[in-house]
C-alpha cells in the first residue's frame, strides 16, 4: 500500500465497457472499488454486488414514527389535555384524526427517505480524493470511471495499474489522497 | 408501457414508431449536457427573459402594495363580507394549489408508471408546483385577518393552554399543505443534486463553482450513491402519489364537510383531484410551449410531449365535466329544495353568466383536443390551455361565491363584488409565480440533465462478453 494514494482510476467512454471492467475487477478479487457515472446504471448494482440497502427499512420506520406521533398528538390534545365537550360528542373521535395522521406519516417517511439517503451516502461531503483527478469533472457529463482503492488488500500500485490498463480504458490515473 | 422493463428498448421504439420521438435523434450525452446547462452557464441571457421578469416583477410589487395595505387596513379592503366571506382568497388558494398538482403527478405518478416521456418536463413542472403552492399558501394566511398570529394554527405548547381543533378540515389543510410543500421541495431538490454537480463541474466562474458546489453537497456519481439515490427517489415518488391525492381531497373537505348546498357533496374529493390535474396540465402546457420555443428546446420537449399532455388534459377534463353533470343530477335526484334552488341559481341567478362561461371554457372548448390536428398545433394547444386555466378559476368562483351568496334563508342572501384589491392580490400572485419561474430558468437547469442522459441510445449497456 502506497502512502498518499487514494487509489487508481480508469476512464471509459462507454457505459458497457465500464460494466465489463467492474465485473472483471471483482472477478480478479478486488473488493474496495467504486464506479462513477453521469447517470444511474442498474447493471452496475449487479456488477459491484450492491444489493442491500437499509433505506427502505428506515423509511418504513420513519413513516410509522411520523404516523404514531401525529395520532398521539391529536389523542393527547383532544382527549387528555384540552377536552372540549361539543354537544356530548365523544372526545376520542378517531375518524377525524385520520387526515392529519396520514400527512404526518408521509412527512416522517419523506424526511427519512431524503435525510437517510444523504446520511447513508455520507453527504454533504466537502472533500473527496476522486476530485483530485482533473478529468473527473467529466464524470458528470459523458465519461465513466472505475476506481480501485488503495485500502483494497490486493492493491499494488504497479500490478493494479497493469490490470486496469489491460481493460482498455481511455486513460488510467493515480488518485492522490 | 406499465411493464416497460420486460420489453427491450428497440422493440419499444418500434411499438411507438408512429409517434414523434421523446428525444430527437442525433443527441449524445455531451450534447444534451451542454445544451441544457448552457442556458444557465454560458449563453447570453435572452432579452425576452429580462422583459418577462420585468413584467412579472412589477406585478409582484403590486402584490407587495396589496399585502401592505391589507395588513394596515384589514380584510375590509376586499369585497368579502357576510354571507360571502371566502371569495377571492379561497378561490385563488384552490386554483393555485390545483395547478401545483400536475407537477407532482408528472414527477411521481408518471415515474411509477414508467412513462419515459415525463423526463424532459418533470423538472420545470416540479418547480411550477413549488411556486404555485407558495402562491396558494399566501391566501389562507392573509385571509386570516391577523396573519401575524398564523402560528396559532400549529400545535405548540402555549401560555393560553389551548390546542388546535383537530376535527376541523381547516386544521387538516394546514398539515396537508405544509407537508405537501415540504415533500415537493425535497423531491425537487433531490432530483436537482446530480445536475447541480454537473453545473459545479462545468461552471466557468468561481462564484458558480462555489454556489453549485455547495448545493451539490459533494455529489460524485458513485455507483453506491446512485443505488441509494434511485431507491430514495422511487420511495419519494411512491409517497408523493397518495400525498397529492390526499392534499386536494382535504382541500375539497374544506367545502364538503360544511352543510351548505353546493358544498355538501360526496363527489367533491375525486372531482377536485381531477380538476387539479386538469388545471395543472393546462399550466404545464402554458409554460412548456413558449419555453421550448424561446430556448430552442424542441429536441427535448417534442410534439410527443405536447400530444401526451393534451390527451391527459382531455381525459381529466372529461372527469371534471362528469363532476358538473353529477352535481346537477344529484341536485334533482336528492329531492332537496335547497339543492335544486342552488342549481337554478347557478343556471339563471345573478352569476349565471359566469357559470355558462365556465361550461364554455372548461367543457366545450377543450373538446377540440379530440382532433389530431389541434393536438399538433402549438398555438391551438396554448389557447386551449389558457381557456382551461380560466375555466378552472371560474369553477372555483362558482363553488365559493355562488354557493355562499344564497343559502337557506332569503333574509341572509347577499351579493359579492370583487374590489380593486381583490384583483391586485390575484394579479400580484401571478406576478410572483412568474418571477420565481423566470429566476428558476436563469439559475437552475430547467430539464433534468441526468435523466435525459438515460434516454439516449448511449445509455444502454452493451457488454462484449458478459
Amino acid at each position: 500500500m502506497s502512502q498518499g494514494v487514494y487509489g487508481l482510476m480508469a476512464e471509459f467512454g462507454d457505459v458497457g465497457e465500464l460494466v465489463t471492467a467492474a465485473r472483471k475487477a471483482r472477478e480478479a478479487g478486488y473488493v474496495h472499488l467504486d464506479a462513477y457515472t453521469p447517470f444511474p446504471v442498474e447493471e452496475l448494482d449487479e456488477a459491484l454486488d450492491l444489493h442491500h440497502t437499509r433505506l427502505p427499512m428506515l423509511v418504513l420506520i420513519g413513516g410509522i414514527i411520523g404516523g404514531l406521533a401525529g395520532f398521539g398528538l391529536q389523542y393527547w390534545t383532544t382527549v387528555i389535555d384540552y377536552p372540549i365537550n361539543v354537544g356530548g360528542r365523544p372526545l376520542f373521535s378517531w375518524p377525524a384524526f385520520i387526515p392529519v395522521t396520514f400527512e404526518c406519516t408521509i412527512l416522517g417517511a419523506g424526511l427519512t427517505a431524503v435525510l437517510g439517503m444523504l446520511g447513508l451516502n455520507g453527504l454533504p461531503q466537502p472533500y473527496h480524493p476522486v476530485f483530485n483527478v482533473p478529468r473527473f469533472a467529466l464524470a458528470s457529463r459523458d465519461r465513466f470511471f472505475l476506481c480501485i482503492e488503495a485500502r483494497d488488500p490486493k492493491f499494488d500500485i504497479d500490478e493494479t495499474w497493469g490490470f486496469l490498463s489491460r481493460l482498455q480504458p481511455r486513460q488510467v490515473s493515480q488518485v492522490d489522497a | 408501457m406499465a411493464n416497460g422493463t420486460q420489453i427491450p428498448r428497440d422493440e419499444r421504439r418500434s411499438l411507438s414508431s408512429h409517434l414523434p420521438p421523446v428525444v430527437q435523434p442525433g443527441h449524445t450525452m455531451a450534447s444534451v449536457t451542454d445544451k441544457i446547462s448552457s442556458v444557465v452557464l454560458t449563453r447570453q441571457t435572452p432579452r425576452a427573459w429580462f422583459i418577462g421578469l420585468a413584467i412579472s416583477f412589477s406585478l409582484t410589487m403590486l402584490l407587495l402594495v396589496a399585502v401592505t395595505y391589507l395588513l394596515a387596513k384589514g380584510t375590509g379592503i376586499w369585497g368579502v363580507n357576510i354571507p360571502v366571506a371566502w371569495a377571492f382568497a379561497i378561490i385563488n388558494f384552490v386554483w393555485w394549489i390545483g395547478i401545483g398538482h400536475a407537477g407532482t403527478l408528472i414527477s411521481a405518478i408518471l415515474l411509477l408508471l414508467r412513462q419515459e416521456w415525463r423526463t424532459s418536463i418533470n423538472r420545470f413542472a416540479e418547480a411550477m408546483t413549488l411556486f404555485a403552492v407558495a402562491c396558494a399558501g399566501l391566501y389562507p394566511l392573509l385571509h386570516m385577518g391577523r396573519p401575524w398570529l398564523a402560528y396559532w394554527l400549529f400545535p405548540y405548547p402555549n401560555t393560553m393552554g389551548m390546542w388546535p381543533q383537530f376535527r376541523s378540515p381547516l386544521v387538516w389543510d394546514v398539515f396537508a399543505v405544509s407537508t405537501y410543500l415540504l415533500v415537493s421541495l425535497l423531491f425537487w431538490f433531490i432530483g436537482l443534486i446530480p445536475d447541480l454537480a454537473t453545473l459545479r463541474d462545468r461552471s466557468p466562474s468561481r462564484v458558480g463553482r462555489f454556489v453549485y458546489g455547495l448545493l451539490a453537497m459533494g455529489w460524485r456519481g458513485s455507483a453506491r450513491h446512485w443505488h441509494r439515490y434511485e431507491m430514495a427517489y422511487l420511495l419519494l415518488a411512491g409517497l408523493s402519489t397518495p400525498l397529492v391525492v390526499s392534499v386536494h381531497t382535504i382541500v375539497s373537505f374544506d367545502f364538503a364537510v360544511a352543510q351548505l348546498p353546493g358544498w355538501h357533496a360526496t363527489v367533491f374529493p375525486p372531482y377536485f383531484v381531477a380538476g387539479a390535474i386538469y388545471a395543472g396540465f393546462a399550466m404545464v402546457m402554458i409554460l412548456a410551449i413558449p419555453l421550448r420555443r424561446f430556448y430552442g428546446l424542441q429536441d427535448f420537449v417534442t410534439m410527443r410531449h405536447l400530444d401526451n399532455m393534451a390527451r391527459i388534459t382531455l381525459a381529466t377534463g372529461m372527469f371534471v365535466a362528469y363532476g358538473y353533470m353529477m352535481e346537477t343530477f344529484m341536485a334533482w335526484y336528492s329531492g332537496s329544495i335547497f339543492e335544486s334552488a342552488l342549481m337554478t341559481n347557478r343556471f339563471s341567478g345573478p352569476y349565471a353568466a359566469w357559470y355558462w362561461a365556465l361550461l364554455v371554457f372548461n367543457v366545450l372548448i377543450p373538446q377540440a383536443l379530440w382532433f389530431t390536428r389541434v393536438r399538433s398545433s402549438t398555438v391551438a394547444l396554448f389557447l386551449i390551455a389558457v381557456s382551461v386555466s380560466i375555466g378552472m378559476w371560474l369553477e372555483r368562483f362558482i363553488i365559493v361565491v355562488v354557493s355562499l351568496h344564497r343559502d337557506f334563508l332569503p333574509s341572509s342572501w347577499g351579493m359579492y363584488y370583487p374590489t380593486f384589491w381583490d384583483w391586485a392580490m390575484y394579479l400580484g400572485s401571478i406576478g410572483l409565480f412568474f418571477s420565481l419561474l423566470f429566476l428558476f430558468l436563469r439559475f437552475l437547469p430547467m430539464i433534468s440533465i441526468f435523466e435525459m442522459r438515460t434516454l439516449l441510445p448511449g445509455a444502454e449497456v452493451k457488454e462484449e462478453n458478459p
